[in-house]
């Protein structure tokens, strides 16, 4: 600011300081002084002058001043102060007044922006020289004049260029003015046709009488601004259809559309029918509804639909450009679909870089555009409970494709599936559809709304690397601590995969972590990196617990805590040595140190770190192998034996059986009676 | 039941009219017992115990099977299967203090000295006489030799029991400090736990193999005895069989005159029913349990 209002000051400095150098290098004559007793000094290219830390130049070319339009006056005329002044004169000069003769440009000036800016000590105030340079002013008709129509774009820009001081500091609501007039009709007709009397800047606003259009009075308000157009379009009622029975247009400006209404102001080329190409017109036509298109799709247009949507005062032909407001049928201009980016463009580009809008480009028949999601005329925003992208609706939204068996989900080949039950079910699908929290995370939550992107890009907010901050959106406290623990990549350098959320909470059937089974699932989950470990856990009497499926046992989170995970050497730990056992006697209420030198994840098959249970368990192995060979061995020649007997003892009750009934006696087995006897 | 030739002859030069009045009458002879009634008692109650305290203890050995959770289930989860397990081994406890008890009334009442109890022919402890007898089995088995003559305990009914008394102790202790972790690690090592662990759970799945497969055999299943032996229920055994399979005992009881004093009416009908049916339950759970850990070691052993 300092530096730029520094940089005002000094130029109105040299502007000063060139004048009464100029004047007071003339010798002293003390009435009249002629131009040439000023050229005398001025005319010398390497006269200069010292203005703060610079040096100025003080040559007038007497040349271009004798062809100028002021070449009649004498310097004296402009630089008043020097009147009657001994030479060389004093610096530094006073501002020249040019009102003096141009008295109602100044009048005008002084009222306009501009001068109420220098009035208020504005250093960027334009000042008339600003505009029309000083010695060699040429008639405004003259192509070289400094506001010449050809160059008053680059006048005016100077200051109303983008990145100016002025753009930027100053409140000036139209951005990229000069570009946008240059591609604009007037501007193309001035700048690459030379058409001199096309509109340039100053055809608008004034040259001097510049006034915001806010105010009643500027060329450009609305009131006004029929008339300032028709300056030039003299005939514009007469041939522009949308003129409603001529005067009114202007009678009653406020509530008829002003021109700058349908052809923004700057831009007039791209013609912007914004209401203007009123909307009862394509109703007209659209209002039908039979009416058909060529290849039989519907083109009714329900009023209400669009009345009640967010773009209730945006015109049709806002969104469906292109439009010809003159042709009878005036959408048979157009040839492009509607281009929602024309106003949403950052959203715009955040689509074209997500999956959505690279399938599109790659001119993919699936790719979904804006209306796919959004819908056409009916559009809501999501804050309105019925609008498809209110968040309970927006599972529904994305499961048009995304649901098994529907096209996302047909040509998706990862590792999710049967993605909208499983959300459905998990404690954000139950957050939001059952306990109707509109607050909990939806499809667009962590993938956000336009720049869904696949987990494998790494500028995805599923992306492992990012899957963290994404949900420590909402889980803020619990990124806090996994961002400490080892899982975290800032805390842990390594070259393996390191967990993160989703590892461990699944992606889309996210449970209440009190679940049981989250509960047991999560032992299988640490299990997938902690294979060892997790491994012998289950061989000891906590896991073999968990293993008949219950959960009031310690399972992994409960000693090594679940977000804070620290290795156990690490004194935060809560299996540090300060720590254990207060672990240990969240369960085991009244637990010693000595209590907690129960070996959790203890195996009797490492030889080398447990010897005492390895041998135990061989000994006690050797034991029962020793028993049961022995007696099985005893059992096994035991058995052709007792089976010997058991023929025996069968023989034997059959021999009596027969003789207690009394009859003849049977011929009996010989084999069994020699057994009989033999016993 | 069956009847023997012999046993008629035997009928035949001792005067025992009862029986022979009874000899074609339903009912068959009287039999001899074997077992008292506080003897049956403890049995039936160590089996209900040993039964719940290896099925629920293996659910938890073998909590990698499918059967072990679906048993857990049945079981009302593994909380309560471990009060199951905790009350089953009071029961336990209790049958041991019982026998204990009942060995202390023995010598009291009937040995009047450890020596007569624990030295005497009936005794426990395992004899000289074993050894031989072991080594004349073996010989039989080998069909170099005649089957041994057997006394009132076989050596390997001798092994049986002292497989159950080391097991309690084994079992019984080490169950102990795992039921009272935080006591018990006032004194020992937590480590111990583990220790305690392998040994608690292995010898149980000793003491389970051994019950289930070779004592089932040996008293149980033995071809000549198939489907079941009832005399550890009853407590009765027919005098035939005494005299076939304890020949040395009867010899003794005939010769102390003894025998008569040891006869009794044979249980009605719907108490050996009623045995039969608690028995086959028994032998079912123990066959299953012996299926289950056949395929937990086998298949799904890690």
């Amino acid at each position: 600011m300092a530096t730029r209002a520094g940089r005002g000051t000094a130029k109105g400095l040299v502007w000063t300081g060139l004048l009464v150098l100029l004047l007071g290098a003339v010798p002293a004559p003390a009435a009249d002084v002629s131009n040439d007793d000023c050229l005398a000094c001025h005319s010398d290219k390497s006269l200069t002058a010292k203005r703060g830390a610079r040096t100025v130049s003080l040559f007038v070319d007497g040349k271009k001043f004798s062809a100028s339009v002021h070449s009649a006056l004498s310097c004296t005329s402009c630089h008043a102060d020097l009147e009657g002044k001994d030479l060389p004169h004093a610096t530094p000069l006073a501002r020249v007044e040019c009102g003096t003769c141009h008295s109602e440009e100044q009048k005008q000036h002084s009222h306009s922006l501009h001068g109420k800016a220098i009035a208020r000590g504005d250093p960027l105030a334009p000042h008339c020289v600003d505009c029309h340079g000083n010695h060699d002013i040429v008639p405004v008709k003259d192509k070289n004049s400094a506001v010449a129509p050809l160059k008053v774009p680059f006048v005016c820009g100077r200051c109303h260029r983008e990145g100016t001081p002025v753009q930027m500091n100053r409140n000036i609501d139209q951005h990229n003015i000069l570009e946008n007039y240059s591609e604009s009709i007037h501007g193309e007709a001035v700048l690459k046709k030379g058409l001199i009397v096309a509109a340039t800047c100053v055809s608008c606003h004034t040259p001097h009488n510049i006034l915001p259009h806010t105010d009643p009075n500027s060329s450009i308000n609305r009131r006004n601004i029929a008339a300032t157009c028709t300056k030039c379009h003299a005939q514009i009622e007469q041939v522009h259809r949308k003129t409603i029975r001529g005067e009114l247009w202007e009678k009653e400006a406020h509530v008829l559309p002003a021109c700058v209404d349908c052809h923004q102001p700057h831009k007039v080329r791209n013609v912007f029918y914004t209401q203007g190409m009123a909307d009862l017109d394509c109703m007209r036509c659209h209002g039908d509804p039979r009416l058909k298109a060529s290849d039989g799709r519907n083109l009714f247009v329900r009023v209400e639909e669009v009345a009640n949507s967010r773009h209730a005062k945006v015109a049709c032909s806002q969104c469906h450009s292109e439009v010809n407001a003159s042709s009878v049928r005036p959408c048979e201009t157009i040839t492009h679909p509607v281009d929602c980016s024309r106003c949403h463009e950052e959203i715009a580009q955040q689509y074209q870089r997500s999956k959505h809008g690279q399938l599109l480009a790659a001119g993919d028949n699936n790719a979904p555009t804006c209306r796919e999601c959004h819908g056409t005329h009916h559009i809501l925003g999501k804050h309105d409970p019925v609008s498809v992208t209110f968040s309970t609706n927006v599972p529904t939204l994305c499961g048009r494709c995304h649901r098994e068996g529907q096209k996302a989900a047909l040509r998706y080949t990862g590792t999710q599936r049967e993605i909208l039950p499983h959300y459905n079910e998990s404690i954000h699908g139950k957050g939001l559809l059952k306990s109707g929290l509109t607050v909990t995370a939806t499809c667009t939550s962590c993938h956000t709304a336009h720049m869904v992107l696949p987990r494998s890009d790494p500028q995805s907010t599923v992306n492992p690397k990012n899957l963290p901050a994404t949900c420590g959106a909402c889980h803020h406290g619990i990124q806090e601590q996994f961002d400490e623990s080892v899982h975290s990549a800032t805390v842990t350098k390594t070259d393996k995969e390191l967990p993160v959320c989703n590892d461990c909470h699944t992606a889309h059937s996210i449970r209440r972590t009190d679940e049981v089974g989250f509960k047991l699932e999560i032992m299988d989950r640490c299990g997938r990196c902690h294979e060892e470990i997790a491994k012998t856990y289950f061989d000891t009497y906590h896991g073999k617990v968990s293993r008949l499926g219950y959960t009031k046992t310690a399972k992994c989170y409960d000693c090594h805590g679940a977000h804070d995970i620290q290795r156990v050497t690490d004194p935060r730990s809560h299996l540090s040595r300060a720590n254990v056992v207060a672990t240990c006697q969240k369960c085991h209420a009244g637990a010693t140190r000595r209590f907690a030198g129960y070996l959790t994840h203890a195996t009797h098959h490492d030889p080398k770190k447990y010897p005492f249970l390895f041998w135990t368990f061989w000994g006690m192995t050797t034991l029962l192998l020793s028993t049961f060979v022995l007696s099985g061995l005893h059992t096994l020649l035991w058995l052709p034996k007792a089976l010997e007997m058991r023929r025996e003892l069968r023989a034997e009750e059959a021999a009596q059986k027969a003789e207690a009934s009394g009859s003849a006696p049977r011929p009996s087995n010989p084999a069994s009676e020699d057994g009989n006897h033999a016993h | 039941m069956p009847t023997d030739l012999e046993l008629r002859t035997v009928d035949t030069t001792q005067p025992l009219p009862a029986v022979f009045e009874r000899r074609d009458v339903k009912r068959p002879e009287r039999e001899f017992v074997r077992f008292t009634r506080s003897q049956r008692a403890l049995h039936a109650c160590m089996i209900v115990s040993f039964l719940t305290l290896a099925t629920t203890g293996l659910t938890l050995k073998f909590s990698y099977t499918g059967w072990a959770v679906l048993l857990s289930r049945l079981l009302g989860g593994f909380q309560t299967a471990g009060y199951i397990h905790r009350t089953a081994a009071l029961l336990m406890f209790g049958v041991f203090s019982m026998h204990l008890y009942s060995l202390y009334r023995l010598k009291k009442n009937e040995y009047k000295s450890w020596r007569a109890l624990l030295l005497g022919p009936n005794t426990m402890l395992p004899t000289r006489q074993d050894l031989k007898q072991f080594l004349a089995t073996m010989k039989w088995f080998l069909g170099r030799g005649p089957r041994p003559q057997y006394g009132r305990w076989t050596y390997w009914e001798k092994f049986d029991y002292f497989a159950v008394f080391w097991g309690i102790a084994v079992i019984g202790a080490t169950g102990l400090t795992l039921w009272f972790p935080v006591f018990f690690t006032r004194i020992l090592p937590g480590q111990f736990l583990n220790v305690a662990t392998i040994i608690h759970s292995d010898e149980a799945l000793l003491a389970t193999g051994f019950i289930f497969t070779v004592h089932f055999f040996n008293t149980h299943l033995r071809p000549e005895k198939f489907p079941m032996d009832t005399t550890v229920f009853t407590g009765h055994m027919p005098l035939a069989e005494l005299k076939r399979d304890k020949p040395l005992e009867y010899e003794a009881l005939v010769a102390s005159g003894k025998l008569e004093a040891n006869l009794e009416e044979p249980q009605p009908e719907i108490v050996v029913r009623t045995i039969r049916a608690f028995a086959w339950i028994a032998l079912s759970i123990g066959f299953s349990t012996i299926v289950w850990i056949i395929y937990a070691m086998l298949f799904a052993y890690r």
